[in-house]
């Protein structure tokens, strides 16, 4: 059967922990699900020993790890983790189809593998469904790294920054021994500075943007002493090792048969378009490159909500400072909410839980925003929202990008399709958004649905100066996904809410 | 769960607690374990957090496993590439 809470929070990160405890606070009762064995989200992601020299704000995971630990042992919170969400359905009452406010809510469906050593031992990798009903939930599924494809991005060895940051945080193994960081962003940072720390060479950090950005944040940047302090921090590690990175700078290309040999790193005009004469190749075993991070809105459209472009162009999800979406009962936190970091995922985290507590537990009562916490948690918000603002203004996808790309080059690399045959579609046959482009090329139709190519489809598709909204509005670089992970049709069968539909 | 090994393609590749397949594979050198469907072109690790689908092996006869989040289990019979192997031989 069903199991039902009164709130469910997807995403046991910064922003879906925060959630969930503010909502137990106030005294609903709470389902945190994650797709990862345990909570902390990719920020304060962690093997069985807990946090390890390559985590940031340790004391900050300390208090809500804390604060989960004690609602967890009141019995305020259970902790599904290991839990693959696949669908949010709002309940039929959210819609107001009939005319009416509804109460709103939604039914969670979700996967975990049966465990064979567990009560019950079912057999190994079976999976069975896990479907859950709540007045409240809050969509907090973080975000994965942005990529953009690039000459040879295919080859093995050329990763995301994430998973340099996985393997090391998780699993204590460095990605490679000679290893280029680059893209944009100040996430580049603590990725080479990670590196160097377990002996690595960093044999060059290339950053896209000029840092011209944030010498006009002003007041937004100021505020943010810590995040400052922090990226001093970053450059004297990379300054002991001999690492000056390396301004308006990127790799244009990567080398290689089997795995990556080398790359192309090459300046960057103003727009973005390669300076003629500056290419220059450079020997590593592995290349991380990233361009910040872009959001898993993807269970929120599902629920209704509407997407909005994001303010480093990627995906959102419109919400107001409480996190409420269109939707009653739908919220999100963290990420959906626009890029910002686990300091703003922290704190729209806690306004999301208590406005999804006072959603299920007292029909539609707001949390009262004159309530001093509530108002220096926005106060918060609205500062921590200024910084990173400067911040995506800062590290831009290059407009010149595309110039980087041959025809032969993969966009999508799940059904390995060439940019070629991407631009075909958009100057011969007219296709001006992803999902035109998507269905015409199958760009986006592989196993990670999109969720690689969609923003280069977005963009490529669409031209510069579009959002990765596309003419639909709605499809948010190709996230319009009505199963959101592959699951067995097994699990799908044994669905506990399975219904027939008819024509 | 503890440290051990498991096999990949026969042979032993060692692991520590909470690593998954990929990370062990990893450390041990290897750099790829699946093959594109088209072009037959290597894959290994790319986004590292189960979201990008391209360091998919068969684990224990489950073909399809993402290899950067299944844990690695001692004695598992783990083996590259999934079911979309290979189609154009």
């Amino acid at each position: 059967m069903a199991r039902s809470a009164d709130v469910v929070v997807v995403g046991a990160g910064p922003a879906g922990i925060a959630a969930a405890v503010a909502a137990a606070v106030a005294g609903a009762e709470v389902v945190l699900l994650d797709d990862a064995p345990r909570p902390g989200g990719q920020y304060w992601r962690h093997g069985p020993a807990g946090l390890g020299p390559h985590h940031h704000d340790r004391r900050g995971w300390r208090e809500l790890s804390t604060e989960l630990a004690e609602q967890r042992a009141a019995g305020r919170i259970a902790l599904l983790p290991a839990h693959r969400v696949w669908r949010l359905e709002p309940s039929p009452e959210a819609s107001g189809a009939d005319g009416t406010e509804g109460t709103g809510g939604a039914t969670v469906h979700a996967v975990t593998d049966e465990d064979p050593a567990g009560p019950g031992g079912g057999a190994a990798g079976r999976e069975r469904p896990v479907t859950l009903t709540a007045r409240a939930v809050v969509v907090a599924t973080g975000a994965h790294d942005r990529v953009l494809p690039f000459p040879g991005w295919d080859l093995p060895g050329v990763v995301t920054p994430g998973a340099v940051q996985t393997l090391l945080k998780e699993h204590g193994v460095p990605v490679g021994r000679r290893v280029v960081v680059a893209g944009s962003g100040p996430f580049l940072l603590p990725v080479a500075a990670s590196l160097l720390r377990t002996g690595a060479t960093v044999v060059a950090v290339a950053e896209a943007g000029d840092g011209r950005g944030w010498l006009t944040g002003g007041r937004a940047v100021l505020a943010r002493g810590s995040r400052l302090r922090e990226a001093a921090g970053y450059a004297a590690v990379l300054g002991r090792h001999g690492v000056r990175p390396r301004l308006r700078t990127a790799v244009v290309e990567a080398h290689g048969t089997d795995a990556v040999e080398a790359v192309t790193l090459a300046r960057l005009d103003r727009s973005g378009a390669v300076v003629p004469g500056t290419a220059r190749r450079v020997a590593c075993d592995a290349v991380a490159v990233g361009w910040g991070f872009t959001a898993r809105v993807e269970l929120a459209l599902q629920a209704g909500a509407v997407a909005v472009p994001g303010p480093d162009g990627g995906p959102a999800v419109a919400a107001d400072p409480w996190g409420r979406t269109a939707v009653p009962g739908i919220l999100v936190a963290g990420e959906l909410l626009g890029i910002g970091g686990a300091a703003l995922a922290v704190v729209t985290g806690r306004l999301a839980g208590a406005a999804a507590a006072a959603h299920a537990l007292g029909g539609s009562r707001l949390p009262v925003e004159a309530e001093p916490v509530e108002r220096r948690l926005i106060e918060r918000r609205r500062q921590l929202i200024a910084f990173a603002e400067v911040l995506h203004r800062a590290h831009p996808v290059p407009a010149g990008w595309p110039a980087w790309l041959r025809d032969d080059t993969l966009v999508c690399r799940c059904e390995e399709v060439p940019v070629g045959r991407l631009r075909e579609a958009v100057d011969l046959l007219g296709a001006t958004d992803a999902r035109t482009a998507k269905l015409l090329t199958r760009c986006g139709m592989g196993w990670c649905q999109g969720r690689m190519c969609g923003e280069a489809v977005a963009r490529l598709a669409a031209g510069p100066g579009t959002t990765v909204l596309g003419t639909h509005g709605r499809d948010a670089g190709l996230a319009a996904r009505p199963v959101a992970v592959p699951l067995t049709l097994q699990a799908l069968a044994d669905d506990p809410t399975r219904r027939e539909v008819g024509p | 769960m503890s440290g051990g090994t498991f096999r990949f393609d026969g042979r032993p590749v060692p692991f520590e607690e909470g690593q998954t397949i990929g990370a062990a594979l990893w450390a041990d050198g290897v750099r790829s374990w699946r093959t594109t469907r088209l072009a037959g072109r290597p894959r290994g690790f790319f986004c590292g957090i189960g979201v990008c689908f391209d360091c998919l092996l068969t684990v224990d006869g489950r073909p399809d496993e993402r290899a950067c989040v299944t844990p690695a289990r001692a004695g598992a019979d783990v083996r590259p590439g999934g079911r979309g192997d290979g189609w154009a031989g």
